[in-house]
């Protein structure tokens, strides 16, 4: 949650664009400054600063150290002075093979998870948008995975995923004993897919709940002037509904590929990357050598690249979902 | 055409329900698994059974659950961390978002671009940094009347809740929210002669409840249910959170009736929270945000 990019757009034209008469006015109301200025600088600032000085030092100079230490060789805790050693840690990550099937495997999980999972949540906040009897009912456990925590997901689901586990024996029962299930997370073909339906499962809720925002606000004349145009159902969604739902369409989106490009906790409690490999992300490999290796240095670089991976892919996602004049 | 009508509604409805069993079902089978001892969990497995507290019903698990680990110590963190997280939260948020919406600042245009900036920072890449660098802060303690100085936050729980108190996207909530109060009201209140955090705390938050209540979950929940972070700074036995608690069941030989009592242990407060609060959180959370 605290990750969430807005879509936002820049302000509509303030006193620069104003014309030039406001413009001299505001000029005038700036030479005779109204009493109490000074003091509502002071206060303002004074309101300002304990948000602004923590986000500066829990924020801002973490985000620069982690940019420096990416080229040192600091360790949590050692005895050495800190030294710079250029790209050394960006040269032994590029030439990690561990790396490139963590990237892939993060690109698996996207790909998958993106489209999938806002499709999913979009088709529950239709279900769920119109009034009716038990409305918030519905609502109320559509969204209840989401107030579970991914912990306590990966480790039910952990259970559930097993060769004697619930999903097996589900699947069993509505095939009338003809499927038998593999051992999901141990075989490196079925660990990912079984990592990404949990995921959705989790997650979906969330995101259904910005799509439901943007469906109460679109206005309900657009949907009764296209009732009397004689629409259909399909026709309706196509040239109301899914024009309406652009601002939230963008936050969706944004917020899914994030989350996802940044998967963890599943991983860390499920898998620890394994089959062979085949779970490994970037983060759980910054992680393991941040963490378990104690080299901060290493683990920087790989942020960095992590860090350069998701402004990449939100810079290139806000420009094809921009508004088009 | 009207029996045309109602089949779309049922059928409507059979999808919600379809959904509602998809969203549920784990969830449910946890909590009764919790109460059932093992072989009955397995055995149950083939059948409805595992979705309903029959047969051999019993809260051992719970017990034994208290047992084992320091439950209670790790559920008393997590309240005490999380509670104060949300309540320095919810203050620095608001009073820095009134100053950015209500008053009239040279600068502030600046300073909420660069609040605004850190949303695109994922906290995954500042997580590693950040423990470096909470290691090299200094650290005052009382003992006694002396105080005592030292390095590094690693293993306190200041370390768990100050890094997290100011967000930016709780200020934006409140920036929002604030914004559709009328501005006449903080003229009346200046013309009574009341002062700048006197019309903050009098009249912009007592109408603010909405915001608040937003602000409130969206900040508990990360806090409750935090997990890399925690891992990586706390080591103690007696400051660990609930989530970290769970590796204590990570071992072979574990009791999956034990494991599922804990993980419900840890759930149960959040969905009673989430459902007390849920009217007000589903009609503010993203409503705001959505807007841009």
């Amino acid at each position: 949650m605290a990750t969430v990019p807005l879509p936002t757009r820049p302000h509509p034209a303030t006193a620069e664009a104003a014309p030039p008469p406001s413009n001299a006015k505001d000029k005038a109301r700036r030479a005779h400054r109204r009493p109490g200025f000074r003091r509502e600088q002071f206060s303002g600032w004074g309101m300002m600063a304990p948000a602004a000085l923590l986000l500066l030092a829990f924020i801002f100079i973490p985000a620069i150290l982690g940019f420096g230490l990416a080229f040192t060789n600091a360790r949590l805790i050692s005895p050495r002075p800190v030294e710079f050693v250029g790209v050394e840690n960006f040269a032994r990550l590029f030439s990690d093979p561990t790396f490139y099937r963590a990237l892939l495997n993060v690109a698996y999980f996207t790909v998958v998870i993106v489209p999938v999972q806002s499709g999913l949540a979009l088709v529950m906040a239709l279900l769920i948008n119109k009034k009716f009897r038990g409305v918030n009912f519905f609502r109320t456990v559509y969204f209840l995975p989401v107030v579970t925590s991914m912990v306590v997901v990966s480790l039910l689901w952990l259970f559930m995923y097993r060769k004697d586990g619930l999903i097996n024996e589900i699947l069993s029962a509505v095939s009338f004993g003809l499927i038998d299930g593999p051992d999901w997370l141990g075989d490196p073909n079925t660990a990912m897919p079984a990592i990404i339906i949990l995921s959705i499962w989790q997650a979906a809720g969330f995101h259904m709940i910005i799509w439901l925002a943007g469906l109460q606000g679109i206005s309900g004349e657009l949907y009764e002037a296209s009732q009397l145009d004689g629409t259909s159902r399909w026709q309706q969604f196509r040239y109301v509904t899914w024009p309406g739902l652009f601002h939230a369409r963008s936050l969706v989106l944004v917020t899914i590929t994030i989350q996802a490009l940044g998967l963890f906790d599943q991983i860390s409690v499920m898998t620890q990357g394994g089959p062979m490999d085949s779970t490994t992300t970037i983060i759980y490999e910054a992680v393991q050598s941040g963490y378990r290796q104690q080299e901060t240095s290493y683990a920087s670089a790989i942020s960095l690249v992590f860090f350069v991976l998701v402004l990449i892919v939100s810079a290139v996602q806000r420009y094809l979902t921009r508004e088009k004049d | 055409m009207k029996n045309q009508l109602l089949l779309k509604t049922a059928g409507t409805m059979l999808v919600r329900i379809l959904f509602a069993v998809v969203a549920a079902f784990p969830i449910v089978f946890m909590l009764v698994s919790s109460l059932k001892p093992d072989q009955q969990i397995f055995g149950d497995m083939s059948s409805l059974a595992a979705f309903l507290p029959v047969g051999n019903i019993s809260f051992d698990n719970y017990t034994a659950v208290f047992d084992r680990v320091p439950a209670a110590r790790f559920l008393l963190n997590s309240v005490g961390v999380s509670a104060v997280t949300v309540v320095l939260g919810i203050f620095v948020n608001s009073l820095c978002a009134f100053a950015l919406s209500r008053m009239q600042i040279r600068g502030k245009k600046i300073v909420f671009t660069a609040i605004l900036a850190t949303l695109i920072v994922p906290f995954q890449t500042l997580a590693l940094p950040l423990v470096w660098w909470v290691n090299q802060l200094p650290y005052f303690e009382l003992n006694g009347f002396s105080l005592e100085f030292s390095k590094g936050w690693l293993d306190t729980y200041q370390v768990q809740i100050i890094p997290f108190i100011a967000n930016a996207f709780s200020i934006y909530l409140f920036h929002q929210y604030f914004e559709s109060i009328p501005k006449e009201l903080d003229e009346a209140a200046r013309i009574d002669g009341a002062g700048w955090f006197k019309i903050y705390r009098r009249v912009v938050m007592p109408l603010s409840g909405p915001a608040t209540a937003t602000v409130a979950i969206l900040t508990f929940l990360p806090a409750w249910n935090s997990y890399l972070w925690p891992l990586m700074v706390v080591q103690s036995e007696e400051l660990r959170p609930v989530m970290i608690g769970i590796q204590y069941f990570f071992q072979l030989n574990v009791s999956w009736g034990e494991v599922m009592a804990y993980a419900s242990l840890i759930t149960v407060p959040v969905v009673v929270l989430f459902i007390a609060f849920q009217r007000s959180f589903v009609n503010s959370i993203a409503s705001s945000g959505v807007k841009g």
